[in-house]
């Protein structure tokens, strides 16, 4: 009963939303990057109250009251996790030197168990490969933006990436403990909350208009990150 | 009657350093520039009392006097409007580059306070001696995350090197408005785009 009550709430929703979109698309241009812009526009306006008042107030709560140890303790944990995927994206793109460094990473942490950064303070430099990057390296256009709520800015590659990603997350198999693996999934996404904090306060600062101003800079922060630096010049208006 | 030829001898020597001491000036390399103004700055941070407690005025004061004479803020205006730019009177561009200097010195301090010590790596440069726009690479480096490229896009001028653009993590200060801009002035035209950066910067909400 309750179960049919939330699907129904959310059909709803988005029907709601694919209304308000649909409602606004004559008064935007077209943006060739953005096909489903309305629709996109319609997520964000429930993601952005939800991230506002709730998920972004418990990120910058736990940065400011859960002790530092605590903290670093279990971005270390995530970290340890997300150098390995990055070694692997980094082998699937043939980076050896990089995926070397995050194997390295990996190796050196074994002897923090799992909750020290010794790799850092060793000062072995962390890797950021994906597998939306990987798919970027092998030729895999971005294909349309998208903005999933909770979630944040995507495409349909990235995203693509980000499903293979939760699917091999190594909590899913290791920790058997429902509960328990519940607890670690909120904690490691508190975590990726609090490290977009500083992003989220030049965003407020900045953007004339923030949907737009997060779209451009997830599209170049990712054609950045799969060209390593050094992305092809590109003309004018693009 | 020595005081004519003293005061000839030290006109001359004064001109001949000062002939030796310009161009050595604009000549600093772009990477050094960019090395030894944000050591300045951020030795600055570091030390100063009133930037420590996040005193936005004296973070912006820093900005105005040491930062933003290394800046060329009509040629980003002009890249971040993209083809709009030209058809903008010559009035409404500067109005636009004030606007503009205004929002990027704002959005600057603003990250600045956010600054927490951490190590700056400065990449070699990596452009021809003869190059007259060249990109100067430095990396942020954090604790337990991935670092974080820091690129300065400069172009050389007749006073030295300028910096027409800054890359933070792949996302461009410049480029990351031109869609705004683009759709600012399709609303209301470029006196739109003008006003609503004015108010922004009057400190207005975002939408």
């Amino acid at each position: 009963m309750t179960r049919n009550r939330g699907n129904r709430a959310l059909a709803a929703l988005a029907l709601a939303a694919l209304v308000a979109g649909c409602a606004t698309t004559g008064d935007r241009a077209p943006s060739k990057a953005d096909p489903f812009e309305p629709f996109n526009r319609a997520m964000y306006a429930i993601h952005e109250p939800i991230d506002t008042n709730i998920v972004r107030p418990i990120a910058q709560a736990w940065v400011d009251y859960v002790p530092t140890p605590v903290q670093s303790a279990v971005r270390t944990f995530f970290g340890n996790i997300e150098d390995g995927f990055s070694a692997f994206n980094g082998l699937l793109q043939g980076k050896w030197e990089k995926a070397g460094n995050d194997l390295g990473r990996l190796t050196v942490n074994v002897w923090g168990f799992g909750v020290v950064d010794i790799a850092s303070q060793a000062g072995i430099p962390k890797g950021d490969e994906d597998f939306g990057q990987t798919f970027g390296y092998w030729g895999i256009p971005q294909g349309p933006y998208l903005f999933v709520p909770l979630i944040g800015p995507t495409t349909v590659r990235d995203g693509t990436g980000l499903v293979i990603r939760a699917y091999a997350s190594p909590l899913l198999y290791v920790v058997d403990d429902v509960p328990l693996r519940n607890v670690l999934w909120f904690l490691g996404a508190i975590d990726l909350r609090a490290q977009l904090l500083d992003a989220s306060r030049v965003v407020d600062q900045a953007a004339l208009d923030h949907y737009t101003f997060i779209r451009r800079s997830y599209l170049q922060r990712r054609e950045y990150q799969v060209y390593d630096g050094n992305p092809p010049k590109k003309d004018d208006d693009e | 009657m020595t005081f004519p030829i003293d005061t000839l001898r030290r006109a001359i020597l004064l001109g001949a350093l000062a002939l030796f001491a310009l161009p050595a000036l604009a000549q600093e390399a772009p990477d050094a520039l960019v090395k030894r103004v944000s050591q300045e700055v951020l030795q600055v941070i570091k030390t100063d009392p009133k930037v420590q407690a996040g005193d936005q005025a004296r973070i912006r004061e820093l900005i105005e006097t040491k930062l933003v004479q290394h800046f060329d803020f009509s040629r980003m205006t002009a890249l971040a409007m993209g083809r709009n730019w030209a058809k903008a009177t010559p009035e409404q561009q500067k109005r636009l580059a004030e606007e503009f200097k205004s929002l990027l010195v704002r959005t600057y301090s603003n990250a600045l306070v956010q600054y927490r010590n951490q190590q700056i790596d400065y990449k070699p440069l990596r452009a021809d001696a003869s190059a007259t726009d060249v990109t100067v690479k430095t990396e942020v480096i954090r604790q337990g995350q991935p670092p974080v490229p820091i690129d300065y896009s400069l172009t050389k001028g007749p006073d030295g090197w300028k910096a027409f653009d800054v890359i933070v993590g792949g996302v461009s200060l410049v480029t990351n408005y031109r869609d705004e801009f683009n759709e600012q002035i399709r609303q209301g035209g470029v006196d739109g785009l003008v006003n609503s950066l004015s108010a922004r910067n009057k400190g207005g909400a975002a939408k």
